[in-house]
């Protein structure tokens, strides 16, 4: 059996805990766009992930400086987890993110094969 | 809590039908202890967005959560020890003819004050709005401070 080193230990302590982040999912002819509120959450702590057709969207929150005593709490400290099964027409080579005041957008777009095309009727 | 609970089929996307924002929230209350204070608030009285408020011998720090809005769209103001933190959040226009598949986030107008417990300082009070929080520093008058008073043993 594999020893738990301290390190681990916390590590697997601070994982355990997520906050669910609020999302909007929207469709257009092009693709889907997520966004999804992660208040506190900067470029660098936002990891993505894409494995087969699951995204998982993962927030770490920046350290914030202490200051004093707490009169009133209502902010979780956890960070953001959350995991999204895709759309089989989505092209997953093209997803980008974008992050902005606290909010990650996703945009995932749809592969060419998929999208309404337009056929010429020639005479 | 734990991990696996949030990755129940029910939140899987599969781009198929769509599921009523009210199903939705009730899901979420009874699964999540974490949202289940703050969404029994936000279902009678729309959006409140959470804050924290600290205190040190020079100051009170209120932070608060406004994910994704613009700088302009948010008002602060104090008046008579009271603190005003309202705003709006706006829809983006290019979502408007867009098919909804989750609408989770809370939109519009919001509002909350907080009864400052000691006077400050209103012209040196600054407001920062990064990474989606809104942190506001309100120092407090000399008065406020607390202050060392030597004895002197004669």
């Amino acid at each position: 059996m594999k020893a738990i080193t301290p390190a681990e230990s916390t590590a697997a302590g601070r994982c355990t805990e997520f906050v669910v982040p609020v999302v909007n999912i929207f469709e257009t002819e092009d693709g889907y766009a997520l966004e999804a509120e992660m208040p506190g959450v900067n470029k660098d702590g936002l990891e993505i992930t894409l494995e087969g057709n699951e995204i998982t969207i993962l927030g770490r929150r920046a350290a914030e400086p202490v200051n004093g005593e707490v009169l009133f709490r209502e902010r979780s400290a956890a960070d953001y987890r959350r995991v999204f099964e895709l759309d089989p027409a989505i092209d997953t080579n093209k997803v980008s993110a974008k992050m902005e005041q606290g909010m990650v957008t996703l945009a995932l777009p749809k592969s060419e094969q998929v999208k309404p095309r337009k056929i010429n009727v020639s005479d | 809590m734990n991990l696996t609970r949030y990755q129940r089929p029910d939140l899987a996307w599969t781009g198929f039908g769509r599921l009523s924002s009210l199903r939705n929230e009730l899901d979420r209350l009874f699964e999540s202890p974490w949202t289940e204070l703050a969404l029994g608030s936000r279902l009678l009285s729309g959006w409140t967005p959470a804050l924290d408020v600290h205190e040190d011998k020079d100051s009170f720090v209120i932070r608060a959560e406004l994910p994704g809005m613009n700088r302009e769209d948010i008002d602060v103001s104090l008046h008579d020890g009271v603190l005003n933190i309202s705003g709006e959040r706006k829809t983006e226009k290019k979502y408007e003819e867009a098919e909804v598949y989750r609408t989770e986030r809370y939109l519009g107008k919001f509002q909350r004050s907080v009864t400052l417990p000691a006077p400050v300082t209103a012209d040196k009070v600054k407001a920062q709005y990064k990474d989606g929080i809104l942190t506001i520093t309100l120092p407090k008058t000399e008065e406020a401070k607390p202050k060392q008073i030597d004895v002197n043993v004669n």
